[in-house]
């Protein structure tokens, strides 16, 4: 023992370890071959990868469902919070045309937008869809929704104006069969009609001619447009219905920009040379001022910069939106005071969450101590209380202590019966933090004892009496030896109760009144109330990056290693 | 029993007693009184109460009766902070989350010792197990021997005069068991201090004791220096217990003095030495130890007693043969013989006639 041979101990043990393995022969003259001349690396691949296919099969199912039921509808709906298309669907002409407009120099865009703008409305009110772009481009600058509404009713009388008189000068342009005749392919006439008869099969799409597609560009556009929605999306028989008014507008602008229908020949190519001479004297619409007519907010800049600014495809308005921010021509910009809410909801929430988690520590570790601690016997059955209210509903926990917590509720009767609080000054235990807080901490209590257990389960109690036999207090074998062992149990308690508190939404709903509720229940009003699922989903995403950000600092400065549920 | 009584016991056990459950007695009555310096074993088998012994003398437990004194003073009522024994466990219990420097410092920080001074108890208590270079490991980082030298050297660090040891080596291969073992009473002998050693292992009881208890359903049932353990059990049980043993079975025939005659179940004769027995017609249990067998007839006394045993089988295990013999109806006695040259090889089949000295053959309690 007095002879110091360093070397003494690992003599026993340690033999084995940090000695260069015996070189083979074969290793030294190029790569070790198996049995039947391989590679020995390339025939252990082959062996392992029926076990890992066989493997990855039984997993295969699991997999898939993960996939289809968990990360596509969240990946979905996180999509959605920068998806913008609607505007630029809705409203193509218009948002192709407002692309090169100035909203600062504080001037309404060109008559071009305006006339763009009727045919857009006038397709998406034939489609129903200008309320939902409405309601959109509500949540960005109140009173769209209705100006659209508004607009959808009247764009029909804009384009009669145009259709009235091609139907004055002749009669030829009343009829819808006309139009057919001097639009479509003669072959496709001829099914038509046969469809028209027996009604077998799908109806036959229309076909334009191509002389007329040359020469009548935008009418052409504009009936294959019409002819399109009355086909597939009404399922009507096209040989049956009359032209929209925008195709009057549009056949009015070909003639008006000098088309060449005199080299058009077949049905209809007479009346378009008479109206071609005709269109010269016609009324024309001045549409900026017929929207003004419909609506004096179509003169509003803001509107259309509001327009300008979501033309996009994609957009962050909806992220600018979730941290109280907006788009604005020079760029984002914060919402006025009294409209910021989200960042104090996020602040609220991880502030409360913190709390609730403080507070879960504080009454489940003497808890997970006691069940550890227990002859199993009694710790099975104690298990059972901890375990009780995972079995009961959540709503019926909740609403306990909606009533357990009011004014004249079982806390604050006995509190008065107790003479601690008077009778006219009963605590607000309820509807507000302090209600939300009790009763998540109540909620989340198993989620940070489960852990404490296990982890608690494995410190063998030789641990405290070694200290203790070493000389130290009951406090200190505690706080310096137990303790700090059931760290890895605090923190995947910690994880569990933060993270699952911070997405709470039924028990702040309930007993959280005004003051005590969490984002979750904004991005719920979203999602069912005022159906803003953009924003929705930006609140989500901004929650979920949160988390995983708090998780990564959790990794960094705890370690995840440390994290035990178990074993 | 050889109890040493006396006003210089270090650790005096006086009459305690202990029970669980309040029906059972763990310890019935255990009275112990060790002089300071010396190394005692506690051996027996599982739920004979060594270790609820060890318990209440660290402070674990505490004494349903009796009293437990430390040089002198009575430690029922001080918590085991405050004994200032150090101990060692079977499972190290070296605490995980810090280094084996943290973990011989943790005894002397409690203490309130100074930096300085606590640094170099620390090194020195490591370079005591021979253990100097692995101060910053963590105990994960150990084998199992290097563990239980550095719990070996917490337990020493803050030099208290006595140390328990509940089966320390258990969890040890046999070799690295016997290194630990030489290692272990060399230190308690250098450094003068009093060990009690919980073990149920008998040849670790042997090679390390001073005197060894031999324990069994709550009592002590011999307490004595391991050579006299072993060569005069005082009962079956310890006879039994330690080493090998073989055991047949009779009645006093008659009591001379330091030898009697005992007539076996099957008729034979014997002569023993009468230990356990008080008069002829006694029933007893005859022990004698498979070395002390005779069969060359030269060296038994002419007028001795011999019984005609048939060889069943002959193991050749290097050092020493084993034979199995049926002797006296039994086919499970056994003797040992040197390996030596002049010594011959039994062939099984073979009969031959056996006899030992009559001091070497134990009558004791049936």
């Amino acid at each position: 023992m007095t002879d110091n041979t360093a070397a003494g101990p690992d003599q026993f043990d340690g033999a084995a370890s940090g000695r260069p393995a015996p070189k083979t022969e074969t290793a030294d003259s190029g790569p070790m071959l198996a049995a039947d001349g391989r590679p020995l690396k390339a025939s252990l691949n082959r062996a392992l990868r029926r076990q890992k296919l066989r493997a990855m099969m039984l997993i295969a199912p699991l997999l898939i469902f993960v996939l289809v039921t968990f990360i596509a509808p969240i990946a979905d709906m996180l999509f959605r919070s920068v998806e913008n298309q609607i505007v630029s669907e809705t409203l193509p002409r218009t948002t192709t045309e407002l692309a090169t407009w100035d909203g600062d120099a504080g001037e309404i865009p060109p008559p071009v937008v305006f006339e763009a703008l009727y045919k857009d409305i006038f397709i998406a009110q034939e489609r129903k869809l200008h309320t939902r772009l409405g309601s959109r481009l509500n949540y960005e600058l109140t009173g769209v929704s209705s100006l659209f509404r508004k607009s959808g009713r009247n764009v029909d009388d804009m384009g009669e104006v145009y259709q009235d008189q091609f139907e004055d000068l002749n009669a030829f342009w009343e009829d819808g069969e006309n139009w057919n005749r001097m639009m479509a392919t003669p072959d496709w006439l001829d099914d038509i009609t046969a469809w028209s008869e027996d009604r077998e099969g799908s109806q036959p799409p229309f076909e334009m001619r191509e002389e007329v597609a040359a020469v009548l560009p935008e009418t052409a556009a504009t009936f294959q447009t019409f002819a399109d929605f009355v086909q597939f999306e009404d399922e009507d028989n096209l040989a049956n219905e009359d032209p929209w008014a925008i195709v009057y507008s549009a056949l009015y602008e070909d003639l008006q920009s000098g088309a060449d229908v005199a080299s058009l020949s077949g049905p209809g190519a007479t009346e378009l040379q008479e109206a071609a001479a005709a269109v010269a004297g016609f009324e024309s619409v001045d549409y900026t001022a017929a929207f003004h007519d419909v609506d004096e907010d179509w003169h509003d800049i803001e509107v259309w910069q509001t327009i300008q600014t979501y033309s996009p495809d994609f957009t962050s308005g909806y992220f600018l939106n979730a941290v109280d921010m907006k788009k604005s021509p020079d760029g984002p910009e914060m919402r006025p005071e009294n409209e910021q809410l989200h960042i104090m909801l996020f602040m609220r929430t991880l502030f409360m969450s913190l709390v609730i988690t403080g507070s879960c520590i504080l009454l489940g570790y003497p808890v997970a101590w006691i069940l550890a601690n227990l002859p199993a016997r009694t710790a099975n059955l104690l298990m059972i209380l901890v375990l009780l209210p995972f079995w009961t509903s959540l709503l019926v926990r909740t609403s306990a202590w909606k009533v357990m917590l009011q004014q004249q509720g079982v806390v604050n009767d006995t509190l008065v019966w107790l003479g601690i609080v008077a009778d006219d000054s009963r605590l607000a235990l309820i509807n507000n933090q302090t209600g939300t807080i009790i009763a998540m901490t109540h909620i989340l209590l198993p989620f940070m004892i489960l852990p404490l257990y296990s982890v608690m389960k494995t410190i063998p109690p030789s641990y405290l009496r070694a200290a203790k036999s070493l000389g130290a207090t009951n406090w200190t074998a505690f706080w310096r030896v137990y303790f700090p062992q059931s760290v890895p149990g605090i923190g995947a308690g910690s994880i569990l109760v933060f993270i699952l508190s911070i997405g709470y939404y039924i028990t702040p709903e309930i007993v959280g009144g005004t003051t005590g509720t969490f984002i979750s229940n904004r991005i719920a009003y979203h999602i069912s109330s005022s159906l803003n699922w953009g924003l929705a989903a930006a609140l989500g995403a901004i929650l979920l990056a949160v988390v995983l950000g708090l998780y990564w600092a959790y990794d960094k400065i705890v370690g995840i290693d440390n994290v035990k549920l178990g074993g | 029993m050889a109890v040493d009584s006396g006003s210089d016991a270090f650790v005096e056990f006086d009459r305690v007693q202990k029970s669980y459950d309040g029906e059972n007695l763990v310890v019935k009555d255990l009275n112990l009184f060790m002089p300071k310096g010396e190394f005692l074993t506690m051996l027996g088998p599982s739920g004979s109460g060594k270790t609820t012994c060890l318990m209440m003398l660290a402070g674990f437990e505490t004494a349903t009766h009796g009293d437990i004194r430390l040089d002198g003073e009575s430690i029922n009522n001080i918590p085991p902070h405050k004994r200032g024994i150090g101990m060692v466990f079977q499972n190290y219990a070296l605490f995980p989350h810090m280094t084996v420097a943290e973990n011989l410092s943790f005894p002397l920080e409690v203490r309130k010792m100074g930096k300085s001074e606590r640094e170099a108890k620390v090194k020195r208590a490591l370079d005591m197990v021979q253990m100097g270079a692995f101060g910053g490991r963590r105990p994960a980082q150990l084998s199992g021997g290097q563990q239980q030298r550095i719990a070996l050297a917490r337990a020493l660090v803050f030099e208290p005069e006595l140390v328990l040891m509940d089966e320390p080596l258990g969890a040890l291969d046999k070799q690295l068991r016997e290194t630990l073992q030489f290692e272990i009473t060399k230190l308690a002998h250098k450094l003068g201090i009093t060990v009690v050693y919980v073990t149920h292992d008998q040849t670790e009881a042997l090679t390390m004791s001073d005197r060894v208890a031999v324990f069994d359903d709550g009592r002590i049932q011999q307490l004595a220096p391991p050579d006299q353990l072993y060569e005069q059990p005082e009962n079956s049980f310890v006879a039994q217990f330690i080493g090998e043993n073989n055991t047949l079975e009779g009645i006093v025939k008659e009591i001379k003095g330091d030898t009697c005659v005992v007539q076996l179940d099957g008729g034979e004769l014997i002569d023993a030495k009468p230990i356990n027995v008080s008069a002829a017609g006694d029933r007893t249990r005859v022990s004698i130890r498979p070395e002390r067998v005779e069969y060359n007839k030269d060296r038994l006394s002419p007028d001795a007693h011999t019984l005609n045993a048939e060889v069943l089988e002959f193991i050749y295990m290097g050092d020493i043969f084993r034979t199995r013999l049926k002797v006296a109806g039994a086919d499970e006695f056994v003797i040992k013989t040197r390996n030596a040259p002049d010594v011959e090889r039994l062939q099984p089949g073979q009969t031959i006639e056996i006899g030992w000295l009559p001091e070497d053959c134990r009558a004791l309690d049936a």
